[in-house]
């Protein structure tokens, strides 16, 4: 076959596809803004993995208003400009009605304004700066618990844990720093005493310097938010230097599977606050979705530590699913009135949205559980709290 | 004190590898004038390496830095042979897009290979850290040490007692001149390209048991590297090597006494009053390559 047959065969070829292709069923499009590549990578696919088992079970079920739901999971590439671009391109582009992301704090500050400059509502699985839904912004519905939030469950349930004085090592963004602020403002309220602050560069590698630092203060519990790659650095590095305080990590974005695989015995005694405890589902609010989500992972043979965050794009599915289904269409301003009456059993808990921020435009905010774990002798333990 | 002991400690480790780093990139601007923005990419290949050795194939610990280094090598040749080779007498500007689009590509090449979820190595050192009275060091990163120092002294002995060595000096001092008296300016770029190729890939081998193996790991090590090279002068052997020290100590003893906020800050602060006040490096009269 010469070049011009094939070039023609291939044309013919092409043009059957489309013709095939044209008439394709009517569907209600998400868009899904994740960190597909770059260093958060790892989480950002888990929560578009959770994302797909939601959107496959809602579809099996026969969809929403009749249409079957399609998810356009589109690459931030764990950059907040990224971001900001994915939203314009998913909304500009796609006419996508409603939006769920963007994993980092940073990265759903970014993508905030074009919210507001496009109206279209955005659903956060996983963000847990204050400023979000304290900022004014009306499109924003937040499954996420707040640094605050978690922070005041842990200082309630203080009673097994004798914190004297504690101690910050937190990642040098609106995660960490908030994280750090909302855990010693809820602290000092129950009478603990509050020491240094270290910060971390997220990509930093090497944090031997914090550590000796951390080290040579009379703080007992040191507690440290990041994300699971850097928390891994910090949990073996602590060890190298003999370090006896205890340490808390907090955030949710730990994935203590991958914590014991790849720190070792160093990840023992860690005490460590999540948002979904995938090995015990049976304990969960909603256990018979937590079973589900669990069993459906399992079956697609997805990375059983990336439950804790995929949980997340499960429930955020489920909650855009229903909102969807109130509004009766498929329009940005319909679904963003009805987040406001949502009512699903996710596998965190039951979400609901109140009202948080300044009056007239509040933000959206679900109260999420928080539970707490202990990393013992290599395996995950429930801590009574 | 005894934190003072601890951090000088930490300094010194992090210092022998930044040097290693700004070795491997001085070299390369010094003999062939190309800013290689692959070398952080170097790095992350050296790291996955060790991991596939050890990890996947079962090699034992230190074969597998051995190997990795040597792939690293062959890696930086054929980077030379197929990118830079066809552009040398090109305009500066092209030679350095080429090496940022050749960063990209190696950088996602990698993400298809290795996926999103960090890695982590085994060693054969015992978890138990050395302890010096107040000072705690693991044995794994006292290796890493004396392998870095070992290294440096190995490139620096190869550059100055070698025939090779001398060919180099030579090709630095002036290309024109040492090309008339035979030498092949050609082989001379491939080897300084994959020479400082595999001590990139050195420092992300020895480094990758110490951390974790990541896609993006190589970027703010290249951003070090390149503040090592500007630190001790462009081209400058020594300038490198002390660079490196000085730039660990200047963000170790940063991170405490100032702030850890600003620990990166510190170290481009310094970098920054060097360029201002000694526009030339640090070093810049004393011994280059040449």
């Amino acid at each position: 076959m010469n070049i011009r047959t094939s070039v023609l065969a291939l044309s013919g070829l092409l043009c059957t596809a489309f013709a095939v292709q044209a008439p394709a069923q009517e569907t209600i499009k998400i868009g899904v803004n994740m960190p597909l590549t770059g260093p958060v990578a790892a989480s950002g696919n888990y929560i578009a993995n959770g994302a797909r088992i939601a959107a496959d079970r809602i579809n099996a079920a026969g969809g929403v208003l009749g249409k079957k739901l399609e998810l356009l999971i589109e690459d931030n590439k764990g950059n907040p400009t990224e971001a900001a671009a994915v939203a314009e391109k998913l909304i500009s582009r796609d006419k996508v009605p409603v939006m769920m992301g963007a994993w980092s704090s940073t990265f759903t500050l970014a993508v905030m304004p074009k919210l507001m400059e496009h109206q279209v509502p955005m659903l956060v699985e996983t963000s847990s700066s204050e400023k979000i839904t304290r900022s004014g912004n009306p499109w924003i519905f937040r499954i996420a618990p707040t640094s605050s939030m978690e922070a005041k469950v842990f200082a309630q349930k203080l009673g097994n844990l004798p914190i004297k004085k504690a101690a910050f090592l937190v990642t040098n963004n609106d995660f960490g720093i908030g994280a750090a602020q909302e855990f010693s403002k809820a602290l000092k309220e129950r009478g603990v005493q509050i020491g240094i602050t270290e910060t971390m560069d997220p990509h930093a590698q090497d944090l031997s310097a914090q550590l000796s630092k951390l080290k040579a203060t009379d703080a007992d519990t040191i507690f440290v938010t990041s994300v699971v790659e850097q928390l891994t650095l910090v949990l073996r590095q602590a060890k190298a230097l003999r370090m006896t305080q205890r340490i808390v990590t907090t955030g949710g974005s730990q994935a203590p599977d991958q914590l014991i695989q790849q720190a070792g015995s160093a990840a023992n005694d860690s005490y460590h606050i999540v948002f979904f405890t995938p090995w015990f589902p049976e304990q969960a609010v909603n256990k018979d979705v937590a079973i589900a989500l669990v069993d459906e992972w399992k079956k697609r043979g997805y990375n059983p530590s990336g439950l804790t965050e995929g949980f997340r794009g499960f429930d955020g599915i489920l909650t855009i699913a229903e909102a969807i289904r109130i509004a009766g269409k498929a329009e940005p301003k319909a679904i963003q009135q009805a987040f406001w009456k949502v009512k699903v059993k996710g596998v965190n808990g039951d979400i609901s949205f109140a009202k948080d921020g300044p009056a007239s435009k509040e933000s959206g905010q679900s109260t999420a559980n928080v539970y707490m774990i202990q990393i013992k002798d290599g395996k995950v333990a429930p801590v009574s709290f | 004190m005894d934190q003072f002991l601890q951090h000088a400690m930490n300094a010194a480790i992090l210092g022998s590898t930044y040097a290693l780093l700004g070795i491997g990139l001085t070299m390369i601007f010094g003999i062939m004038r190309v800013v290689n923005f692959t070398h952080g990419e170097l790095y992350t290949f050296g790291a996955y390496m060790t991991f596939f050795f050890v990890m996947v194939a079962g090699v034992n610990f230190f074969l597998s830095l051995a190997l990795a280094i040597v792939l690293g090598i062959a890696l930086g040749a054929l980077i030379e042979f197929v990118l830079l080779r066809p552009l040398r007498g090109a305009d500066i500007d092209i030679t350095m897009l080429v090496m940022i689009g050749a960063w990209i590509v190696m950088q996602n090449t990698e993400q298809m290979v290795w996926g999103g979820v960090a890695k982590s190595i085994d060693t054969p050192f015992p978890e138990e850290p050395l302890t010096l009275g107040p000072v705690s060091v693991p044995w794994l990163r006292v290796f890493i040490f004396a392998a870095a120092i070992a290294l440096i002294a190995g490139t620096h002995m190869f550059i100055h007692r070698t025939r090779l060595g001398k060919a180099m000096r030579a090709t630095f001092q002036d290309r024109d001149t040492a090309a008339l008296m035979g030498i092949n300016i050609n082989g001379i770029n491939m080897l300084t390209f994959a020479l400082g190729s595999g001590l990139a890939a050195a420092a992300g081998a020895l480094l990758a048991p110490a951390f974790i193996v990541t896609i993006t790991m190589g970027n703010p090590v290249a951003l070090k590297a390149f503040a090592v090279v500007i630190l001790g002068g462009l081209g400058n052997f020594w300038g490198a090597a002390i660079g490196g020290f000085i730039l660990a100590i200047v963000e170790e003893f940063g991170a405490v006494y100032i702030s850890s906020g600003y620990r990166d800050a510190t170290g481009f602060l310094l970098i920054i009053l060097v360029l201002t006040f000694r526009p030339t490096g640090l070093f810049a009269r004393r011994e280059r390559i040449g």
